[in-house]
């Protein structure tokens, strides 16, 4: 069986800093790989490598693979057609300053969808499958910066589900929010494990050993060690893993 | 020298002092041209035309030619100033073009509208041979405007947080879509502030228009752009210095005319900018 | 196939944008270009060196003397008058408002500035004419009020939002743990002002002085309607003058088109343009180097 995803010696820099040190991994379909490391250790730079986000700066160099579905994403397929396949939800709730439902029918309006009911059912589908619906079916034209941050954060992941990728890259999803909101967005994730390859980037390594079917650990840009999360977190191979994961770090 | 309480005490009055001979004579312009123009406002005035060689009856073609102008002036600046700051702000990468396009953009602002009226004599009026006509001077002060569209529009566009772009981007949006998209709609507010503002400087100025659009006397309603027109600034100039004995009613009342025209505008893009950052969310 | 539809238009649309960015550097390059084109047989014609330092401008005799230094005299005392008042007077009301003045005064006195800065100027030249020049020619017994003194007046009132405006930002920018030093020193607010803060606002204060001239020198109706229009060489404040400025806004009415008259006014707009281009340039140097050194 091919992976997902397949990252082969990745090197990134800005500028001159050296921030992700030849990193390889696989990600399997329909797993949910969870990324934990301290601050600075180039979580968020990983992900944006993986859908290209970082194109737009000028100081960002990089070399090495990415592979999609054994596709190579930087030579052989359009960045805007790869960040249709790998959504990715930010750190914070990033509504966009408009309507519950014009959030979530944003994506697919950019890729063309105009017939009506098709948008209503989008918009249904994906507040369903993030646990949103039902807290919002009945005020879809109010702003969405009038909800919670938990009911927003989850807006953001029905708005990346409405374009539905294969992908679904979060980088520290439930940062700042309480803890029930932050249980709703992690069944959310159970959830879409049917139908969905997740990647978790957490600063909180309890959340990774909840959701996580295998976690990586990230040092200062390398990758320590990746492997079942149950491993990772009882027996783990390298003692900076087990340094981190008990909070005797930094 | 003295006790620095003192010297203090002392220079704070002198710089209250220096404030105060700057903004009483604001107040006292405000105040003359008020008292004397209030009086000749009436409708006659207002939307009658000139008689007896402009010194009796009304400005009625002052006010339209000076509206004409002011918008055939938005419909050149508007679309070229906010396209403009889109590439600046979106498109363009730091290097020496866009060095380029901001000095040129600094020195344009600074330009006397007097080359400005040089330049569209010469370009509009001559070469172009559009005449002098509204289309001529609606060019001539579209061009004077445009470095204040591009920076108030570029001031909008760079407020609008980074993340609404970077969420656009993820779903897979193109540079325009997402310009067009999350971008201009949160940037419109502060786009049409400056833009009133920038507009309301080009109604009051007489310079550009001299020899590109202004008719001396003209008692009808200017029909197409190729028509010459009466405007208010340059109708005041008349009034004040080539035309005697003009009461002194008709030129004040015209003043009048033109600082409500102004402040009109101004008023109207405060109250927007007020209306808008109440109204803000992020 | 919508979607290679909204590809091309998209194409379209960023082939606009990028057009109108450099539109405005086309403009200044056009601008140039007119005034040289219309102007250089001018000055082949008539001796540049002839031009320039001539002290006749007599364009309508026969024969014709266009000299340009009257003019030239005429915009330099009037900005020169203009800055030497404005200046002090704005860098104190920039102060006080920035440093002094309670709150609530601050708003009043900063909206003031601006209802200053949306009068046109034309209004402005008639006030001038009615209220200033009477009172200078009452004060100083002239026969007419209408000198380059009044100008000089009149454009440092004009001039005055811009020079407050500026030199308030460089104040405002100035980091609060200068002052806060000094004032931690014993130093009084006035003596911080004096030895802290003017120092640091240094370059915004050049910058105001240098926009502000930019600003002056470019004036055209005001200065029309008040300076007397006299083309002579000027050897006092108290006599009327002509600027650059106002020469071609009198001028270009009457003048025959095609004549050296005609293109000795594209000449004078062409000197203009460079003069402000270089205030323009260095006064951006200054400002943007003040904005690198942070
Ligand atoms: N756009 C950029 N330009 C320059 N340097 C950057 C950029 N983005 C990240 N960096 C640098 O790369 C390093 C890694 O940053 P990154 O954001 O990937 O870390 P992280 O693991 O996500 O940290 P955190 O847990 O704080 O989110 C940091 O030193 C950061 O300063
Ligand atoms: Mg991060």
């Amino acid at each position: 069986m091919v992976s997902k995803l397949k990252v082969d010696s990745l090197n990134v820099f800005y500028d001159y800093c050296h921030v992700l040190k030849n990193v390889s991994l696989e990600v399997d379909a329909n797993e949910i790989l969870g990324i934990i490391g301290p601050a600075n250790s180039g979580k968020t730079s990983f992900l944006k490598t993986l859908n290209r986000m970082n194109d737009f700066d000028h100081t960002f160099k990089m070399d090495g693979n990415i592979f999609l579905d054994n596709k190579n994403i930087f030579t052989n397929m359009q960045a805007l057609a790869l960040r249709k396949r790998i959504g990715m939800v930010f750190a914070l709730p990033l509504s966009l300053p408009l309507s519950i439902f014009d959030n979530v029918a944003y994506g697919p309006r950019l890729h063309g969808q105009k017939n009506k009911t098709k948008l209503k059912e989008i918009v249904e589908r994906g507040l369903k499958a993030s646990y949103l619906w039902d807290e919002v079916k009945d005020r879809l034209d109010t702003p969405a910066l009038n909800l919670s941050g938990g009911q927003q954060q989850r807006l953001c992941i029905s708005r990346t589900l409405a374009v539905e990728p294969e992908v679904i890259l979060y980088d520290e999803p439930c940062s700042g929010l309480d803890p029930i909101s932050t249980a709703k967005v992690e069944e959310a994730m159970r959830q879409l494990r049917k139908n969905y390859t997740q990647i978790l980037v957490t600063n909180n390594t309890k959340q990774s050993a909840r959701v996580a079917d295998r976690t990586a650990f990230f040092l200062m840009g390398e990758l320590i060690e990746i492997g079942l999360t149950a491993k990772v977190f009882t027996q783990p191979d390298d003692k900076r893993t087990d340094d981190y994961i008990s909070g005797r770090f930094g | 020298m003295g006790d620095p309480k003192k010297i203090q005490k002392l220079m704070f009055f002198l710089l209250l002092l220096a404030t105060i001979i700057i903004i009483v004579p604001v107040v006292a312009i405000f105040a003359i041209i008020l008292f004397h123009g209030l009086p000749a406002l009436n409708w006659g005035f207002i939307f009658g035309m000139p008689r007896e060689g402009m010194r009796a009856g009304g400005i009625f073609p002052t006010i339209i030619g000076t509206l004409y102008l002011t918008l055939g002036t938005m419909a050149f600046s508007l679309p070229l100033g906010v396209l403009a700051a889109i590439y600046l702000t979106e498109y363009a990468a730091e290097n020496w073009l866009t060095r380029l396009i901001e000095i040129s953009i600094i020195n344009l602002a600074g330009i006397p509208s007097i080359v400005y009226g040089l330049f569209g004599l010469g370009l509009f009026v001559m070469f172009l041979n559009f005449g002098a006509s509204i289309l001529a001077g609606s060019l001539t002060l579209a061009i004077m405007t445009l470095p204040v569209i591009v920076t108030a529009s570029r001031e909008a566009l760079i407020t609008v947080p980074k993340s609404f772009r970077e969420v656009s981007y993820s779903l897979g949006a193109s540079r325009w879509q997402t310009v067009w998209g999350v971008v201009l709609p949160n940037a419109i507010p502060g786009i049409l502030t400056g833009t009133i503002l920038g507009l309301s400087r080009a109604a009051g100025e007489t310079a550009p228009i001299l020899f590109t659009v202004a008719a001396f006397y003209l008692p009808a309603l200017p029909r197409s752009i190729f028509d010459q027109a009466m405007v208010l600034p340059y109708h005041i100039y008349v009034l004040s210095t080539q035309v005697p004995n003009v009461p002194a009613k008709i030129q004040y009342g015209t003043i009048l005319v033109l600082v409500l025209f102004v402040f009109i505008m101004n008023i109207s893009a405060a109250f927007l900018r007020a209306h808008f950052r109440k109204r803000k969310l992020w | 196939m919508t979607r290679m539809k909204n590809r091309f238009l998209e194409k379209i649309i960023e082939a606009a944008i990028f057009l109108s960015g450099i539109v405005a550097v086309l403009i200044v390059v056009l601008i140039f270009i007119f005034l040289f084109k219309e102007s250089f047989s001018f000055f082949v014609k008539e001796n540049m060196l002839a031009v320039l330092l001539g002290r006749n401008w007599y364009p309508i005799s026969d024969p014709p003397q266009f000299g340009f230094l009257p003019l030239m005299m005429g915009s330099l005392f009037v900005t020169m008058g203009a800055i030497v008042i404005a200046v002090p007077f704005g860098l104190a009301a920039a102060l006080y408002i920035s440093e002094v003045a309670p709150a609530w005064l601050k708003d009043i006195l900063k909206t003031g500035i601006e209802l200053l800065a949306a009068i046109p100027s034309i209004v402005l030249g008639f006030i001038g004419i009615v209220v200033l020049a009477p009172l200078i020619k009452n004060f100083f017994h002239l026969g007419s009020g209408l000198t380059a003194l009044a100008g000089s007046i009149m454009l440092a009132f004009m001039a005055m939002p811009t020079i407050v405006s500026i030199i308030e930002d460089a104040i405002t920018s100035v980091p609060r743990s200068y002052k806060q030093g000094a004032l931690a020193l014993g130093a009084t607010h006035w003596q911080t002002i004096r030895r802290v803060i003017i120092p640091a606002a240094f370059p915004g204060i050049i910058a105001a002085v240098m926009l502000g001239i930019g600003r002056v020198i470019g004036e055209t109706m005001a200065v029309l309607m008040i300076t007397g229009n006299a083309a002579i060489m000027p050897t006092t404040l108290l006599q009327p003058v002509r600027t650059l400025t106002a020469t071609i806004a009198a001028e270009m009415g009457e003048v025959i088109r095609g004549s050296s008259h005609y293109y000795s006014l594209f000449g004078i707009g062409l000197i203009l343009f460079i003069i402000t281009f270089v205030i323009n340039l260095i006064a951006d140097l200054v400002l943007h180097r003040r904005r690198i050194n942070g």
